[in-house]
C-alpha cells in the first residue's frame, strides 16, 4: 500500500504535528510519501526528508500554494492521489479546510479526526464532542483521512528521504488571499506545549489573564481559555481549548476558573495530569482533575507563581 | 442575491448523549433535538445580509425525515423566506448530503451558500467543503466575518495561528464559526408567521443521486472515564504533588 501525507507548515518550518500524522500512516502500514505544498518552502522539504518512515518527499513550490488556499491545494492533492490508497492530513485548520474538497473530487467519503487506526480501512474517531467513540469502516477504494494529533505519538526525525520537485501548478483562480492577522506570542504553541494553563469565565476579564502569564513563564506553558472566556470577549478565539477550539493533550493542564463544561473537557481530557483551581467545590472540572484546589483564583494564582 | 442555508437537526447541545448498551450507536430516543448551533449562526448571518439589503431571498434546506421540518420552521421564524425538506429516513454520509445539496444549488442558483462548519453530532466538518468542490465554488470556511463587495465576498477565517482573510468570487460557499454572530431569539409573532411560509417536501430518491453508504459504523462505545483525583488543601501541597508524585514540573 502507499500513503500520501500532507505536511503542515508555514513555508519556513515543518509543524511538529505532521510527525504524529506520519505515525498514523505507519499504523496503517505502507510506503509513506510526504507532500510539501507552499511557496519558498525548500527548508520545509529538507526537514520533511528527515521524518522517519518517509521514503519520498514531494515539494510543490509555487506562489499558487503560498497561503495553501483550499481551491488550489485540493486540485494538486487530488491529482497526486491517483497513485495512493490513503491520503492523510493533520486535523488542523489547513487540513480541515481542503481535505473534504479532495474527498469530494475523488468521490469518496472522508474519515475525520481519527484518534486510532484499527486496520487499513477501519478507524476510531470521537463523535458528539468526545462523549462517544465511533469505530468507522470506509467502504471506498481510496481513504481520505484527517488525523487528530493528540491521538498519536510523533515519529523521530533521523530519516533521509529523497526529495522530488513537482512542476504541476494548480491555480483554480477563484479565490485569493487578502491578509493574515497572526497572534504573536513568545510562548509555545497551544497544540505543542507540554504544559498548558487555561482561564475561564472565573477570570472575570481579559486583564486578569495576566495572572496566568507569570506562571506560564515559569513553567514554559502555553496559555489557553475556555469557550466561556472567549464568548465573554476576554481573549481571542485562537486561545480556545475545546470541542470547537483546539484539542490539546499536554503533560500538565491547569484549569483556572473553568467550571468544566462538556465542550471544554472534549478539548483537554486526554492531558496526562489535570489540575483544577476553582472556588466552587461542586464544579464538574473536579471530576476529571487529578489534583483539585478549592480556592479563589485571585489568591491562589499569585501564591502559585511565587512557589514555582 | 439569493442565499441558500442548509441546516441540520441534531441533539440539543445541552443534552449529554448516552451510548446504547449494544454499542450500535448513541441513544436518541426521547432526546431533545434542535437546530445545529453552527447552522443557526448560518441562518442568522443570512438574515443580517438580507436586513442590510445585500440579500433578497433566503432559502433554508434540510435533509431528513419529517421531523426536521421543526428545524426548518425555526429557520423560517428567524427570517428565512421559504424552506425545502429533502425527505429520507437514511442517515446519510456527508458526501451524499453534499451531492443532494449540489442538486439544490443547480436548481436554486444561489450566489451564496452559508452552512455551519460542523454538526455537533457527527463532528465531521465536511459538508460545506464537499459542496464547494462539487459545485466548483470557492470556500470561506470557519468564518468570523463575511462582507459582500460587488462580485466578491471577503471572508475572515478562524485559523490556528489567528485570522486569515480571503477574497472569493461569487457564487461562493461560507461555513460559520462561533464568533460570526449571536443568533437572535425568534419572537412569537415570527413563529406564527413562519407556519404560513412555504415549505416544499421533495423525496431524496427523486434527485437521481446514488445515496449508497460510503462508511459503516462498526461500533460506538463510551469514552474512557477519567477518575477524579484528590482535593489538595493548599498551594504548597499542590506544588509538592506536581513535583514529587506526578513529576510533571521540576
Amino acid at each position: 500500500m502507499s500513503i500520501l501525507v500532507f505536511a503542515e507548515h508555514d513555508n519556513s518550518s515543518l509543524k511538529a504535528d505532521t510527525l504524529k500524522t506520519v505515525a498514523a500512516a505507519q499504523a496503517i502500514g505502507g510506503d509513506i510519501h510526504l507532500l510539501v505544498a507552499g511557496s519558498n518552502c525548500a527548508n520545509v522539504a529538507e526537514e520533511a526528508a528527515k521524518v522517519n518512515g518517509v521514503s519520498k518527499v514531494f515539494i510543490a513550490d509555487n506562489p499558487a500554494y503560498e497561503h495553501q488556499l483550499a481551491e488550489n491545494v485540493s486540485l494538486l492533492v487530488t491529482e497526486l492521489a491517483a497513485d495512493y490508497d490513503h491520503i492523510l492530513a493533520t486535523a488542523l485548520t489547513t487540513g480541515k479546510n481542503f481535505m473534504p474538497r479532495v474527498a469530494a473530487l475523488l468521490d469518496v467519503a472522508q474519515i475525520s479526526d481519527i484518534i486510532a487506526v484499527e486496520s487499513a480501512d477501519t478507524f476510531v474517531r470521537p463523535i458528539y464532542a468526545g462523549n462517544a467513540i465511533a469505530t468507522v469502516q470506509s467502504l471506498d477504494s481510496k481513504k481520505v483521512v484527517t488525523v487528530r494529533p493528540t491521538g498519536f505519538d510523533a515519529v523521530a526525525t533521523d530519516g533521509n528521504a529523497e526529495i522530488v520537485s513537482l512542476d504541476t501548478v494548480k491555480d483554480a483562480g477563484i479565490s485569493s488571499h487578502v491578509s493574515d492577522e497572526i497572534s504573536e506570542s513568545e510562548r509555545p504553541d497551544l497544540g505543542a506545549a507540554s504544559v498548558v494553563i487555561s482561564g475561564g469565565r472565573g477570570m472575570q476579564n481579559g486583564d486578569n489573564f495576566k495572572l496566568l502569564e507569570g506562571i506560564a513563564d515559569k513553567l514554559g506553558a502555553a496559555i489557553g481559555a475556555s469557550r466561556a472566556a472567549v464568548d465573554a470577549g476576554f481573549v481571542p478565539n485562537d486561545m480556545q481549548v475545546g470541542q470547537t477550539g483546539k484539542i490539546v493533550a499536554p503533560d500538565l493542564y491547569i484549569a483556572v476558573g473553568i467550571s468544566g463544561a462538556i465542550q471544554h473537557l472534549a478539548g483537554m481530557k486526554d492531558s496526562k495530569i489535570i489540575v483544577a483551581i476553582n472556588k466552587d467545590p461542586e464544579a464538574p472540572i473536579f471530576q476529571v482533575a487529578d489534583y483539585g484546589l478549592v480556592a479563589d483564583l485571585f489568591d491562589a494564582l499569585p501564591e502559585l507563581e511565587s512557589k514555582l | 442575491m439569493k442565499i441558500l442555508v442548509p441546516i441540520k437537526r441534531v441533539i440539543d447541545y445541552n443534552v449529554k448523549v448516552r451510548v446504547k448498551p449494544d454499542n450500535s450507536n448513541v441513544d436518541l430516543a426521547n432526546v431533545k433535538m434542535s437546530i445545529n448551533p453552527f447552522c443557526e449562526i448560518a441562518v442568522e448571518e443570512a438574515v443580517r445580509l438580507k436586513e442590510a439589503g445585500t440579500a433578497t431571498e433566503i432559502v433554508a434546506v434540510s435533509i431528513g425525515n419529517k421531523s426536521c421540518q421543526e428545524q426548518l420552521r425555526t429557520a423560517l421564524a428567524l427570517g428565512a423566506d421559504r424552506a425545502i425538506q429533502i425527505d429520507t429516513e437514511e442517515n446519510l454520509d456527508s458526501l451524499n448530503v453534499a451531492k443532494l445539496l449540489q442538486k439544490v444549488v443547480e436548481e436554486e442558483q444561489p450566489q451564496l451558500v452559508i452552512l455551519g462548519k460542523q454538526s455537533i453530532d457527527s463532528d465531521n466538518n465536511q459538508t460545506g467543503q464537499m459542496l464547494a468542490a462539487l459545485t466548483g465554488m470557492p470556500q470561506g470556511t470557519f468564518a468570523s466575518n463575511v462582507g459582500v463587495e460587488g462580485d466578491k465576498v471577503n471572508v475572515t477565517r478562524e485559523v490556528d495561528a489567528g485570522l486569515q482573510t480571503v477574497a472569493l468570487n461569487l457564487p461562493a460557499i461560507v461555513t460559520t464559526d462561533l464568533r460570526l454572530n449571536e443568533p437572535r431569539y425568534a419572537k412569537l409573532p415570527d413563529i406564527m408567521k413562519a407556519k404560513r411560509k412555504p415549505l416544499d417536501v421533495k423525496a431524496a430518491a427523486d434527485f437521481g443521486v446514488n445515496l449508497d453508504a460510503r462508511t459503516t459504523v462498526v461500533k460506538v462505545t463510551p469514552p474512557a472515564e477519567r477518575q477524579a483525583g484528590i482535593i489538595v488543601e493548599s498551594i504548597d501541597q499542590l506544588v509538592d504533588k506536581l513535583k514529587n508524585e506526578a513529576k510533571v514540573i521540576s
